[in-house]
């Protein structure tokens, strides 16, 4: 038995649901005057505990609105849980959308550098992995170019590039990765069978029980913010595609 | 993206884990403010001095009476006030611009906000040297008191920073925050005497002036760049206060909300 890496202790996620949205002073004035700022409470989470032990591969199944995202969002650290525990030991990099944080007035090369920063990454490193993001991603040329003039499938090379140049301990994974073209997409699965086999612990939410079946040891499954079931990937799975 | 934390207390420690962050956000303001423009960051040094001449061809006549050297004067004013008002406003928005990433990604979202006001900080340092270009080229007094103006820079820097992320946290939840605050600022300006002495204001509307900390900050400058003068004790204290004050405001108003952004953008 390994040691866990993320540990969620009942957490849970609260969001307001207004029936119409006030987001300017004016309308929040004049219905706290009529008395009618009515919120709605709205669990996108509620009582959520497992472990993920170090090497574990773990899948998040469930349908669409059964909080995937609201999890995956809470566990790299982008929302906080209005309830209960969460222990992350180790580096994480979320593999959400690629290039976020992208400037398109910015060139290729200076996009590197911000959005590693952005990813936590240190001036030394990206200096030293510099060309290896470069060549992953396959845009030599095109280096002192602003990014809005990239193709989608450029950006979305670049963003993978230097999301994945690091050997992260945790990786979170939304979706399978679809990026460029054919030929690209079997160097990025490549890529993260590569760090599959390293050993590494992923978080892996999917809509394809196929995958998770391939991919993980693991998996959980959510319904309407709930956990319906837990363990074994391939009994989860197999439950999961009856239902 | 080291997370072995519990989300408490992120606001100190991170910042150094950030730094390189810090550094590229305000290096990206930066150029990208200038890029594709012929005359690229000299457009800081020519936009305050180039209202400087039209405002001293104008006014130099009306108020050449009160006003000793009108170029200095206005100047000094007027790369405060344009600091505070930039980077003011640069802050307001950096949450809302960034929201995009920070959907994604975690990152301190204060350094978003700081990102932008540093950017203007240090195109408000490069613009002094027109300053000092301009009190020698009007044979302005340099006393040993222009060292001091670090004081209320400084000064300057904490109040921006703190009314920065005030309305950066206000402005998430409510949008039209950004068209009053722009009413605002206009108010502001006309109210801090930046290109008339402040003695033409009646008596029983001086208070206004002993209220506005910019003014406070504005004339704290000219004691140090134009007057060459010790500081009035009663304005750097009033001055000094209302930067800690804000500064804490926005600190608090910032942390306590900061988790709750992510719903609102």
């Amino acid at each position: 038995m390994g040691k866990s890496v993320i540990k969620v202790e009942n957490v849970g996620m609260q969001f307001n649901l207004s029936q119409e949205k006030v987001d300017n002073l004016k309308e929040y004035v004049i219905k706290m005057l009529k008395r009618e700022l009515l919120f709605q409470e709205f669990w996108a989470l509620k009582n959520i505990s497992f472990e993920i032990e170090k090497g574990d591969r773990m899948g998040v199944l469930g349908l669409n609105g059964a909080g995937k995202s609201t999890l995956l969002k809470i566990i790299s650290g982008v929302m906080k849980p209005t309830e209960g525990n969460l222990e992350i030991k180790g580096k994480l990099v979320p593999l959400l959308e690629l290039g976020a944080g992208f400037d398109s007035n910015y060139t290729g090369r200076e996009n590197i550098y911000l959005n590693g920063a952005i990813l936590g990454y240190t001036k030394e490193f990206l200096d030293e992995k510099y060309d290896e993001i470069v060549e992953f991603a396959e845009i030599r040329d095109f280096m002192d170019v602003p990014i809005k003039n990239f193709s989608s499938g450029m950006r979305a090379r670049l963003g993978f590039a230097i999301a994945t140049v690091v050997e992260p301990e945790i990786l979170v994974l939304d979706e399978v990765l679809s990026v460029g073209d054919a030929k690209f997409r079997q160097k990025s699965e490549a890529r993260i069978m590569e760090l599959f086999d390293e050993g590494i612990t992923v978080l892996f939410v999917s809509h394809s029980i196929e995958q998770v079946k391939r991919l993980c040891n693991k998996a959980i499954w959510l319904e309407k913010g709930k956990i319906v079931m837990q363990g074994d990937a391939e009994e989860v799975c197999n439950k999961y595609a009856e239902s | 993206m080291e997370i072995s934390k519990k989300f408490e207390h992120r606001f100190i420690v991170n910042f150094s884990k950030y730094q390189y962050l810090l550094k590229e956000l305000i290096k990206r303001d930066i150029k990208i403010k200038y890029r594709r423009s012929v005359l690229g960051i000299f457009w800081s040094f020519l936009n305050p001095l180039l209202t400087m001449v039209v405002l001293t061809i104008i006014f130099s006549a009306i108020f050449s009476m009160t006003i000793e050297n009108f170029p200095v004067y206005f100047l000094t004013g007027k790369l405060v006030f344009d600091f505070f008002a930039q980077g003011s406003k640069g802050a307001m928005m950096s949450i809302i611009r960034n929201g995009a990433i920070i959907k994604k990604v975690y990152v301190p979202k204060y350094m978003y906000s700081l990102g932008v006001i540093f950017s203007n900080f240090v195109t408000f340092a490069l613009s002094l040297i027109v300053l000092f270009m301009v009190m020698i080229a009007t044979h302005a007094d340099f006393t040993i008191y222009i060292l001091y103006a670090i004081l209320p820079i400084l000064l300057l820097l904490m109040f921006t920073i703190g009314a920065g992320l005030l309305l950066a946290a206000l402005t998430v939840f409510f949008r039209d925050i950004e068209h009053l605050y722009g009413v605002f600022i206009t108010m502001l300006m006309y109210g801090s005497a930046i290109f008339y002495p402040a003695s033409i204001i009646p008596q029983q509307y001086q208070f206004l002036f002993n209220l506005n900390p910019i003014y406070a900050l504005i004339s704290l400058c000219r004691d140090s760049f134009l007057y060459g003068q010790a500081f009035n004790t009663g304005t750097l204290l009033y001055a000094s206060i209302s930067s800690v004050i804000i500064l804490i405001l926005g600190i608090v108003v910032f942390y306590k909300y900061q988790d709750k952004f992510i719903l609102n953008i």
